[in-house]
């Protein structure tokens, strides 16, 4: 298993996320399972058995009172975490758009899974789009590996920036699915965690506080404008910790990966896992002189629209992959993406951005799927007033 | 009163000292005050006891005390809690 020296498991991307979980050491992990995050919070548990972690364990009875848990543990003035997936995260959703507004440097881990109903364990990512409005950092990762990574840097920026995070792993695909994981030294991961100070611990009994007051006409506002100028800060705190995580581990953490994209005259962005398959078939058409990309954004809340624009205004088109629906509306990604575009273009001729949505509640992509759009971009067969779903029986 | 803005107030809403709720005078609220009949209390404390917003005071002696109107909302249940008929609602101008 060892490979020049490093420590690389056969991992899922739920056990690469405990092991980020068990360096952390958080003071206080709430749990509720439910699938595909169950073997997050299972196999910490099973560090905490062992005694590798000193974080008290609540096991509660909902995902409401997970988040809740983590909410006033957080308040509190311990690290604190959670993970969920699908209907757990709906179901905590009052008290996840609650932990934001309190600004509590939370990070939970979501797998993400379709959202009832009809009940649907698969991957699709309406989870955690229908919380990307919310106030909390929003990363997603395409493998284990990723996953891994993801989670000591989100800690980080959520402590520096005080908004909680969301780490996301595709439901099975990623979570379920063993890779090789490397796992950085222990000491070198604390080391870069470092000691956690909190702003404002409820606990200190020498400055009394009150968390989640009455706000009402006379300084609501005023507080959630605090949260807007919070957020313009992330992107550019972000790139400087991956800078000092990239020191660790040798790996870089740019806002987004751009696969081939620089001279590409059509470019597909699409988030996670379905990213490394898209890979692959910008492979096979650059081999036949296809000039394609792919573009994966990693860190979707805050939305680096001037980055993404910057990287994709030169392409003839744009193909934008989305894995949940906006009904009566274009989906999130491909939202943000016509907005970068519209928002930055300075009056230069702008590429088409068509729409595709794909793989809801787990329909499986496949190479030949993006085929059929890479072919339907580069033949100008697109419009780019409607959304074209991809693997579906219409 | 000038508002304070957003860089002049703690951040997600935090209340960075004790005993605020003081400040606020919430007995503007009320339309009803309660009048009491001092020669009819027997000072058994049951509105002291009943009083949602704590409000009346009890002395050292264990008798009751006087009613902050500061506070006071109005609600009435000390009237409606006293057994002897001591306190009476009357319109709050």
């Amino acid at each position: 298993m060892a490979k020049n020296n490093k420590n690389i498991l056969p991992l899922t991307g739920s056990q690469a996320v405990a092991e980020a979980m068990r360096q952390i050491n958080p003071g206080v992990v709430a749990m509720y399972p439910i699938t595909p995050q169950t073997p997050i919070v299972e196999t910490f548990a099973k560090y905490h058995s062992d005694g590798l972690v000193d974080t008290e364990i609540i096991r509660v009875e909902s995902e409401h009172s997970a988040m809740s848990a983590v909410l006033g543990a957080s308040a509190s003035g311990v690290r604190s975490m959670t993970a969920t997936s699908s209907n757990g995260l709906e179901l905590m959703h009052e008290v996840v758009a609650a932990t934001p507004g309190m600004r509590l440097p939370v990070v939970m881990p979501v797998v993400n899974r379709a959202v009832s109903s009809p009940i649907n364990i698969h991957c699709d990512h309406s989870d955690s789009m229908a919380c990307r409005d919310l106030g909390w950092i929003q990363i997603f990762s395409e493998t284990a590996q990723e996953a891994y990574e993801n989670t000591l840097l989100a800690l980080r920026l959520s402590e520096k920036c005080l908004f909680p995070s969301m780490v996301m792993q595709d439901g099975f695909i990623t979570s379920h699915s063993v890779e090789n994981v490397e796992i950085f030294s222990d000491s070198k991961i604390r080391k870069f965690i470092g000691k956690y100070t909190p702003k404002n611990p409820l606990l200190n009994l020498d400055k009394p506080l009150t968390y989640g007051p009455l706000e009402l006409t006379d300084y609501y506002f005023e507080t959630k404008f605090q949260e807007a100028e919070g957020f313009e800060c992330i992107i550019d705190e972000y790139t400087k910790i991956g800078k000092e995580l990239s020191e660790v581990t040798g790996n870089n953490y740019p806002l987004f990966e751009g696969y081939k994209i620089k001279d590409a005259e059509a470019i597909l962005i699409v988030l996670s896992s379905s990213a490394g398959t898209a890979k692959e078939v910008v492979e096979k058409y650059r081999k036949e002189g296809k000039k394609v990309g792919i573009l994966k954004p990693k860190l979707f809340r805050p939305f680096p629209y001037k980055e993404i624009y910057k990287a994709i205004s030169h392409a003839k088109v744009i193909g934008v992959m989305d894995r949940s629906m906006s009904r009566g509306a274009f989906p999130p990604l491909a939202s943000d993406i016509k907005i970068a575009i519209n928002t930055h273009k300075e009056g230069k001729k702008i590429p088409d951005v068509a729409s595709y949505v794909f793989g809801l509640g787990g329909r499986d992509l496949f190479k030949k799927d993006i085929e059929s759009i890479f072919d339907s971009l580069l033949n100008n067969k697109y419009n780019i007033t409607k959304i074209d779903y991809i693997g579906v029986r219409k | 009163m000038d508002k304070k803005t957003s860089k002049q107030i703690p951040i997600g809403g935090i209340i960075d000292k004790p005993k605020t709720s003081l400040l606020n005078k919430t007995g503007d609220w009320k339309k009803m005050r309660p009048v009491i009949d001092e020669s009819k209390c027997i000072h058994c404390a049951k509105c002291v006891l009943s009083c949602p917003e704590n409000c009346i005071a009890i002395k050292k002696d264990g008798k009751r005390g006087d009613v902050n109107l500061d506070f006071c909302k109005g609600c009435g249940i000390c009237a409606k809690e006293c057994p002897v008929g001591a306190i009476t609602m009357v319109e709050d101008k």
